[in-house]
């Protein structure tokens, strides 16, 4: 993935509303400010983040290495989850 | 509640020992290197220790003895890494042995604790000298019997033999290797000083005549695996790092699979196997030295060093009459309670001989619960006892 | 954008499925604790690696960082406090087949475990030592530690924390490691190198990772929260490669030296073991009934395996996946 292999340049962004715990890492450190915190709030009462640009995620996977509650992770464009729910 | 499964301690599969660690033949040595020859015979090819007189002499047998065995050695920074090393080495698959005295054991009754809670066979050899703190370093003593048992906190459930001469520690130290394979548990050889430094005839048979119970790692199915089962019986498989089960193992209150789950009714699911496998199999692990206790009116009670004393003592008093028959402990944990309370209702007392202030009585006393007098003879260790005082022990009882 | 709320899908399909027991997600860390951010650079690092996960082992001492071999899914053992180290030690002598892993708090393994630190790296015993440095005993609630820096306030130093801390790199080189690197949490393709690197490699390696305990140590100092934190160790780091390890002191909300600091070669314990051993009985001797031209055999085939399956890795078009 990073330091030496391609890799496709648009990423697709999955997150687990459930597991965040709304600490803004993947908002606040994605290189391309793909992610903004969702006016909503998750079961525990957290505000997870979503895509506002999705166009603009490279794929770089900072989200999913910063992430501490493994609550986020993200796909390039040619193996996509089966069954998301596109929002 | 236990009905003994798995065919018991009695039917565990037994092999033939590797000839490698066996030095078979008759030696002239000292209980502190019988018991490394022991460990040695029964398999054990991991030893990690810390010197502390006067058990040090089998940690240097053991060093000497590695490279041509196989095994390997480690003096470790202290008594806590000592048996720390211990639990990760049994994991990776080896049998494992420290040793170590009051001082050493202190430090390590955090990480005994860990090892029974994680089922982790391992043999801890304890050659008391006299306490507490610092205390005597070259000079005897029992008085670690109660810290064998209850150093750990947290209820707990362990098994401790104590040989009384150097032949009986290699002979010990193999079966410790068998029953802490079998019920997956630390057993401790509870030995002394004197015994320790005695020298004496130790015969190590050949190799195909000393039977080991072998490590029994799990192979079947992953999706069956768990590293525990709680059924309150031995027998079941250990598994080993790199077998690709994936096991978790903690300190914390766990479940079958290993995982944490700290709620009051788990912890009573896992004390009570962890105490009935030992507590509840008693009959099967318990050996006992019996000598003319059939009719007799007094029976002495000791075990390691002090029944060689006390045998001296029996002897003046049977010349004088007195019936008396000697019970001695080569396991003293689990405790013979039911033997001694059978003991208790033919007899008019019973006597304690002990190199301590008094900790085997109270069990005594416990398991007589009134039913005969029962008299102490403690000591304040340094020496082992003049037989006389077991001798004057014995008339006063059998009055 | 997606969500994927069906936890049962998102376990399976989620990078971390097969290095996470994901049965045991989610896990018991604070919002913003760096703890996990640590455990994806650790993943990373497994899957680049090319090492046989079934042959790695995960040891952890007791605090918040010390459930990370809980929720490792690799053979792990979550041990009493302060004793990763020795119990990793026994781990990888009973087996040297085994990649062995320390992962545990900077009060587990430089306070009460501290020693055990020095002599595993005097002994430059064979393993990885990742270690979580929040300046706190997290899981106490917050109290001082050898590397808290002077001034912060602790639950303990409730007036401003008096000690001389510890630089663990300093430590752990003086001591006689061979690896020595620290970055912090927001450094995650950092981390995930050197800990790469570090598994790659023979001898006791010492990864330092500085990171954010928001609920004790940041809100009791006042410093925000995590992503203040994370932008604090942006703003106020300075790689220096090959620094020399005596000029890695931290002070309170000072500048953070980070980078790699030692990397050498030389023999482990059980290399030195196998050498004297040779000496004394000659070219048969075994450990565990294997000469050391069989193991080093043994080894070698095991390096050709994990190179290919590196090699594998990194030709997908996502490690990550
Ligand atoms: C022998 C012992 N002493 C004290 C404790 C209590 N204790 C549990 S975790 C911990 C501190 C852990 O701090 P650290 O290693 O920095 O890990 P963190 O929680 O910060 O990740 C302490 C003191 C214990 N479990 N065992
Ligand atoms: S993969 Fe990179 S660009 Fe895409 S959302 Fe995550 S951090 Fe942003
Ligand atoms: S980094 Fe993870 S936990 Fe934090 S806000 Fe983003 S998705 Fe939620
Ligand atoms: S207390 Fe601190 S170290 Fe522990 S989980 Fe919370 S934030 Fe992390
Ligand atoms: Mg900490």
């Amino acid at each position: 993935m990073f330091f030496n292999n391609l890799k496709p340049l648009h990423g697709n962004v999955y997150v687990n509303e459930t597991w965040c715990k709304g600490c803004g890492f993947c908002v606040q450190f994605c290189p391309t400010n793909v992610l903004d915190i969702s006016p909503g709030y998750n079961a525990k009462g957290y505000h997870p983040p979503y895509a506002k640009t999705p166009e603009r995620c490279h794929n770089c996977l900072y989200c999913q290495m910063i992430c501490p509650e493994f609550a986020i992770f993200v796909k390039g464009d040619d193996e996509c989850v089966k069954g998301e729910t596109n929002q | 509640m236990n009905k003994t499964k798995n065919g018991g301690y009695a039917e565990a599969q037994r092999v033939a020992a590797d000839p490698k660690g066996v030095d078979a033949g008759a030696h002239f040595m000292d209980g502190d290197h019988a018991i490394a020859e022991g460990g040695l015979a029964a398999g054990c090819r991991f030893f990690a220790g810390y010197p502390i007189t006067p058990s040090t002499e089998t940690a240097e047998r053991f060093a000497e003895r590695a490279p041509e065995v196989g095994a390997l050695f480690i003096q470790m920074e202290d008594e806590i890494a000592s048996i720390a090393a211990l639990i990760g080495a049994a994991w990776g698959g080896q049998k494992v042995m420290t040793v170590t005295c009051g001082p050493g054991f202190s430090l390590m009754v955090e990480n005994l604790g860990l090892a029974a809670m994680t089922e982790t066979p391992m043999v801890i050899a304890n050659v008391q000298r006299g306490g507490p703190s610092t205390g005597m370093p070259t000079l005897t003593a029992q008085q670690d019997m109660m810290q064998a048992k209850w150093g750990p906190h947290g209820d707990n459930a362990i098994i401790a033999l104590c040989p009384d001469s150097p032949q009986e520690c290699f002979d010990l130290t193999v079966e410790a290797f068998n029953l802490s394979e079998f019920y997956r548990v630390p057993v401790i050889i509870l030995t002394d000083e004197t015994v320790g430094h005695m020298h004496e005839k130790v015969v190590i048979p050949p190799a195909d005549q000393i039977p080991v119970v072998p490590r029994n790692n799990y192979k079947g199915p992953k999706e069956d695996f768990r590293p525990y089962q709680f059924d309150c019986q031995g027998g079941h498989p250990m598994t080993q790092a790199g077998d690709g089960y994936r096991f978790h193992i903690t300190g914390l209150t766990h479940n079958e699979r290993g995982y944490p789950a700290a709620t009051a009714e788990q912890n009573k699911i896992l004390l009570t196997h962890l105490i009935e496998k030992i507590n509840g199999n008693a009959d099967q692990i318990i050996r006992l030295d019996e000598d003319q206790i059939e009719g007799a009116e007094v029976v002495v009670v000791s075990y390691g060093i002090t029944s060689r004393i006390a045998v001296k003592a029996m002897q003046d008093a049977r010349k004088e009459g007195i019936k008396v028959g000697s019970l001695r402990l080569i396991t003293i944990w689990p405790f013979c309670e039911k033997r001694i309370e059978e003991i208790s209702s033919q007899v008019k007392a019973i006597v304690v001989a002990e190199l301590n202030y008094g900790q085997m009585v109270r069990e005594v006393e416990r398991s007589a619960a009134g039913r005969c007098k029962v008299i102490s003879v403690n000591s304040c260790g340094g020496a082992v006892h003049d037989p006389q005082e077991i001798l004057d022990a014995i008339r006063r009882a059998a009055q | 954008m997606s969500t994927l709320n069906d936890i049962a899908q998102f376990k399976q399909v989620s990078p971390m499925s097969g290095i996470l027991r994901m049965e045991r997600m989610p896990h018991i860390w604070c919002p913003g604790c760096g703890i996990g951010s640590e455990v994806n650079s650790f993943a990373e690092a497994i899957r680049r690696s090319g090492i046989d996960q079934d042959k790695l082992t995960v040891i952890s001492g007791i605090g918040c960082t010390g459930r990370v071999a809980g929720y490792s899914n690799f053979d792990s053992i979550h041990t009493t406090h302060g004793r990763a180290i020795p119990v990793a030690t026994g781990m990888h002598l009973a087996n040297p087949k085994l990649k062995v892993v320390v992962f545990s708090g900077e009060g587990d393994l430089s306070g009460i475990g501290g020693n055990h630190l020095i002599h595993a790296a005097r002994r430059n015993m064979d393993m990885v030592v990742i270690c979580n440095n929040n300046f706190t005993y997290g899981m106490t609630g917050g109290q001082v530690t050898p590397t808290t820096p002077g001034g912060a306030i602790a639950s303990t130093t409730p007036y401003g924390n008096y000690e001389y801390p510890f630089s663990l790199p300093f430590l752990a080189d003086a001591a006689g490691a061979t690896y020595v690197a620290r970055w912090t949490s927001v450094h995650a393709r950092n981390v995930t190198q050197a800990i790469e690197e570090a598994l790659a490699r023979k001898g006791f390696s010492f990864i330092e990772i500085i990171s954010p305990c928001t609920t004790l140590y940041l809100r009791r100092n006042r410093l925000g929260d995590g992503v203040d934190w994370l932008q604090y160790f942006q703003e106020n780091t300075v790689i220096k490669h090959g620094c020399d390890t005596r000029e890695t002191a931290i002070d309170y909300q000072g500048k953070i030296v980070i980078g790699k600091f030692v990397d050498k070669q030389k023999p482990t314990y059980l290399e030195s073991v196998d050498k004297r051993y040779v000496q004394v009985v000659g070219d048969d001797y075994q450990l565990y009934g294997k000469t050391v031209p069989e193991r080093e055999a043994e080894e070698k085939a095991e390096q050709e395996r994990i190179a290919a399956r590196r090699a594998a890795a990194l030709a997908e078009p996502e490690a990550g996946a």
